[in-house]
């Protein structure tokens, strides 16, 4: 296959970036989204120019590093897909693909592709955990907990943290994000003694970091390629809800 | 120098316990005066930083993603190993060590596993409490399933993302542990030194890998737990960025490096699709559980493997190895494969992969499912869909990764798979206190050699990186800082920190001048191949002597013509991976050495010279029950030092899973 690649270039979150065109050959369909990117980088080296930063680790889907919006679409075309997972035979020969780091205020670009997400952690800090130290825990088995709420748990605790939700909200809100971690520990007996400071204090940090509000578009269930459920956000309202209501009195 | 393991007196079961009960400790107010640096944050590296800081150490914590929770840890699967018993089929402590014991093939040390089976309990009890959503029956209580080298139910889990689900945990610990002010965190951040001081571990220089600065930091004790070094092979399971690094520049300072040669090559991985692959990715030991792995009877046979019927297919492990049939350890499944492809059985277009077939597991589960509905009737149709339910339940995630990487669906077609790098036993070697040759330097997690000997079970590193984490540098430190109590802060303007830190700077700024043709991933690619070659899944004399030549040439021809873009002070990927793979030039060569030394076959390491005439490994316990540490002598040159490995509690036997 041969490509067309328009690719956001920024030298730093200073400077202001632009798009640099790249034409590609030798694309074959089994590649990987990032692999065609490593032989593009390849051939600016050689060329000795300079090569497309970007975010990538694990290269599987699960590490949620990387990051490309492709196509006006974070992640690129297939659903409940990362970038790293996406592969070449869903492109045609002849295309022309445009690549854009996420763009949120809470997100700087850091060069290129890559951009500053540390904002997430800190929500996380701020209330994504049950306070128990090392070696306080009881026998796992002497809290039975129903397959059912296990299972819910377990869809909400599969997001990666990768923030394609963020990138796809037209309000550059965290939401999704956010009430994946809240709405896992609400669902298990082991989340209940803070589940009211939790979700105080981490909608209190996300308000903090600069995220949009939510005006329930939905666009970022459609694009988390984790297919984390919008449902999480309406059990984050009502438990926030409920916390400052408890609060008030 | 003579290694001394420190292993505690006593009988085996009670050691841990008296020595723990045993271990100076450090009052509240001088621990806040104490600062502990910890390099990687997986699951080894968070558990760490989080149990230190919450006992009140000051903390920081390094990790080269930009977020704590994206280290490798994540991408683990199947499951994680504990000594529970919950299915009542006959698991212990002692069962859990054995299994441990003679899984890496006789040479690992007995008091080190046998801690690790006992302080297996406390891990799951410690990941529930955090809300960690392993899997569970209707009944609510947790799930169990099996993993190869052994015959009970231990391995829990979280669908087949467990790493993801235990990191996440220990995450959250650390990142409440940030939140209060306890650690500080460096993400983004390359460790690319140790500072020895008076000959103890007192710091480190790492780069900031944003603005291309170099950092000097203090602490009374750096503890590394940097993950494994699989990506010396270029191709391997392992993330991206995993990188020997860390262990290297502990090397050069002076901790040994233990049995380098020992690699894990997983059985069932995505077979290699073509030049462009960047790496390989792993399908889940669990599915070994269920699925049956196969070969066609007739070479190079081109039917549809639909096609192919029950009579004419070769279920080589069941036929090999009936006691333990598919679940079989991973060095034996893995060289079973490359012997069946070797011999022109196997399958794909390049006739290097096997099928891992879920046909009859999709029955056999649709079977139960109906009678549990009450569908004693049910059609092949619909016994069919529900089996396919179940299994994607148990591993939908697998199927739906491997669906998008090879474009074929799993649930219809037999999955091909071929063996790949995935994991390494040799480290760091450190003593029963965790502790490297190097006073104050300690290696935790993949990093370091202790527990799984020359083989790795599945499902016992996640139980390592979190038992080692959790519940035994928090008191083994102990002895160590406990004599700190005196030691001020150093402050980073000493004369040591300012050598090594412009000893950095030289390198860096000799790579970035080399200016050449190659880029760096040509070197790594090349590095792989003679990896793979000839100190991958079956090893030679004459080949491993080759291997050492090319790779002193390769090297050699990278310090001169590697191409290195862009600046030191900028982020700049590039140069981190010409970093990283300099090392790689360098630890190649040792595990060539390494390999060389040990004129035997066991577990991972299979020396072509010794094998049983039915082509098993062929152990000499005689000459080779030792634990090899190396120690950098400089300019590629290493000492061996042996510890002696004693067997107190088992007797050594050739290891069988007939
Ligand atoms: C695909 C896959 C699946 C697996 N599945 C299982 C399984 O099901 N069960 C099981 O028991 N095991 C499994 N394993 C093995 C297991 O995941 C690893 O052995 C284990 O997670 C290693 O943990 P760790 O904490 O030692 O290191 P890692 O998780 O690798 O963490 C290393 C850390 O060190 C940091 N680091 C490294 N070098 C530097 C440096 N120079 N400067 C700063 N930071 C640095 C990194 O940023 C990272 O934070 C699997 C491995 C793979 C590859
Ligand atoms: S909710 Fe989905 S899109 Fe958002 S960070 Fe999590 S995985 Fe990514
Ligand atoms: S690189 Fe890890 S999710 Fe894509």
């Amino acid at each position: 296959m041969k490509l067309t690649l328009k690719v956001w270039r920024q030298r730093n979150a200073k400077v202001k970036g632009q798009f640099e065109t790249h034409n590609i050959d030798n694309v074959s369909p089994d590649m990987s989204f990032l692999e065609m990117i490593d032989v593009l980088n390849a051939q600016i080296i050689e060329s000795g120019g300079d090569p497309v930063a970007f975010d990538h680790d694990c290269r599987e889907g699960i590490c949620g590093m990387c990051s490309m919006y492709i196509n006006g679409r974070p992640h690129g075309p297939n659903t409940g897909t990362t970038t790293c997972q996406l592969h070449m035979r869903s492109f045609k020969d002849g295309d022309t693909i445009t690549i854009e780091p996420w763009r949120s205020v809470a997100f700087p670009v850091i060069k290129d592709l890559a951009v500053d997400r540390s904002s997430f952690d800190r929500i996380m800090s701020a209330g994504g955990f049950v306070s128990v130290n090392t070696g306080n825990a009881r026998d796992a088995n002497s809290l039975p907990i129903s397959k059912e709420d296990a299972d819910s748990a377990f869809s909400a605790a599969a997001c990666i943290g990768c923030g394609a939700c963020v990138a796809a909200c037209p309000n550059g809100s965290a939401m999704l994000f956010v009430s994946a971690k809240v709405s896992q520990l609400a669902k298990l007996p082991q989340g209940q003694p803070e589940r009211k400071s939790r979700v105080k204090n981490m909608v209190k940090q996300m308000d903090k970091e600069g995220f949009g509000f939510c005006s329930n578009h939905a666009a970022c269930e459609v694009e988390c390629p984790k297919s984390i459920s919008i449902d999480n956000i309406a059990l984050m309202n009502r438990d926030y809800l409920s916390a400052s209501l408890a609060s008030e009195k | 120098m003579r290694l001394d393991s420190k292993i505690p007196e006593g009988p085996l079961s009670d050691k841990w316990t008296d020595y723990r009960s045993s271990i100076p400790l450090v009052n509240p107010a001088n621990k806040r005066n104490l600062e502990v640096i910890v390099v990687g944050s997986g699951l080894a590296g968070a558990s760490a930083g989080a149990t230190l800081a919450e006992l009140g150490y000051k903390v920081k914590v390094f990790c080269f993603q930009d977020s704590p929770r994206r280290a490798h840890s994540i991408a683990a699967q199947g499951g994680i190993n504990a000594a529970k018993n919950y299915q009542n089929d006959g698991d212990s402590i002692y069962r859990l060590f054995y299994d441990t014991i003679k899984g890496g093939d006789y040479r690992s040390r007995e008091a080190n596993v046998y801690r690790l089976a006992e302080v297996s309990v406390n891990i799951i009890d410690q990941c529930v409490a955090q809300g960690v959503p392993f899997a569970r029956e209707y009944g609510g209580l947790l799930a169990n399933r099996s993993f190869g080298g052994v015959q009970v139910q231990r391995t829990f889990y979280a669908a087949g993302q467990t790493g993801q689900q235990l990191l996440l945990g220990a995450y959250s610990a650390l990142q409440r542990q940030i939140g209060m002010g306890n650690v500080q965190m460096y993400a983004r951040h390359e460790m690319l030194d140790v500072v020895l001081i008076d000959g103890k571990a007192r710091g480190i220089i790492a780069r900031n890998l944003i603005n291309g600065e170099l950092e000097r930091h203090f602490g009374h004790a750096v503890v590394l737990c940097t993950g494994g070094y699989g990506n010396v092979f270029y191709l391997s399971t392992n993330a991206m960025g995993s990188n020997v690094t860390a262990a290297w520049k502990a090397n050069k300072r002076g901790a040994f490096f233990a049995n380098p040669c020992f690699t894990q090559i997983h059985p069932t991985c995505i077979p290699v699709s073509g030049e462009h692959q960047s790496k390989l990715t792993l399908m889940s030991e669990s599915l070994r559980n269920d699925g049956r792995i196969w070969v066609p009877k007739k070479q190079k046979d081109e039917r549809h493997p639909t096609q192919i019927p029950e009579d004419e297919r070769d279920y080589y492990l069941e036929r090999r190895y009936p006691a333990f049939g598919n679940l079989v350890p991973r060095d034996v499944a893995s060289r079973a494969a490359k012997e069946r492809c070797d011999a022109g059985y196997g399958v794909g277009a390049t006739g290097m992969a096997v099928y891992l077939d879920y046909a009859s597991a999709i029955i056999r589960y649709g079977k139960q499912e109906a009678n549990k509905l009450g569908e004693y009737n049910a059609s092949d149709q619909r016994v069919k869909e529900l089996g396919k339910a179940l299994v994607k339940e148990k591993y939908g995630n697998l199927f739906d990764m491997y669906e998008k990487i090879t474009g074929d669906n799993p649930y219809e077609v037999p999955m091909r798979i071929y063996p790949a790098v995935h994991y390494t036993m040799g480290g760091l070697w450190v003593d029963y206190n965790l502790m490297t040759t190097v006073p104050g330097l300690y290696s935790l997690g993949e990093s370091n050699f202790s527990d799984h000997g020359a083989n790795r079970l599945g499902a016992s590193a996640l139980m390592q990186g979190l038992a080692d984490g959790y519940f035994v540098i928090p008191y083994t430190i102990g002895d160590y800082l406990s004599k700190e109590i005196r030691t001020p802060s150093i402050p980073t303007d000493h004369e040591a920190f300012e050598r090594t830190e412009k000893e950095v700077k030289e390198r860096i700024d000799h790579l970035i001048n080399i200016k050449g043709k190659k880029p760096v991933d040509y070197y790594h690619r090349s590095l792989g191949k003679i990896m793979w070659d000839k100190c991958g899944m079956s090893r030679n004399a004459e080949g491993l002597k080759e291997a050492i030549k090319e790779i002193q040439a390769l090297r050699e021809e990278f310090w001169q013509n590697v191409r290195v873009p862009g600046q030191s002070d900028e982020f700049n990927p590039e140069l981190e991976k010409a970093g990283r793979v300099a090392d790689f030039l360098e630890l190649g060569e040792l595990m060539c050495i390494d390999a060389l030394d040990r004129e035997e076959s066991c577990g991972g390491h299979f020396r072509e010279e010794h094998q049983t005439e039915d082509g098993e490994a062929l152990r000499n316990d005689e000459d080779y029950s030792y634990v090899a540490a190396w120690e950098n002598k400089g300019d590629g040159k290493f000492e061996l030092h042996k510890e002696e490995l004693a067997y107190e509690n088992i007797k050594i036997a050739q290891r069988s899973y007939k």
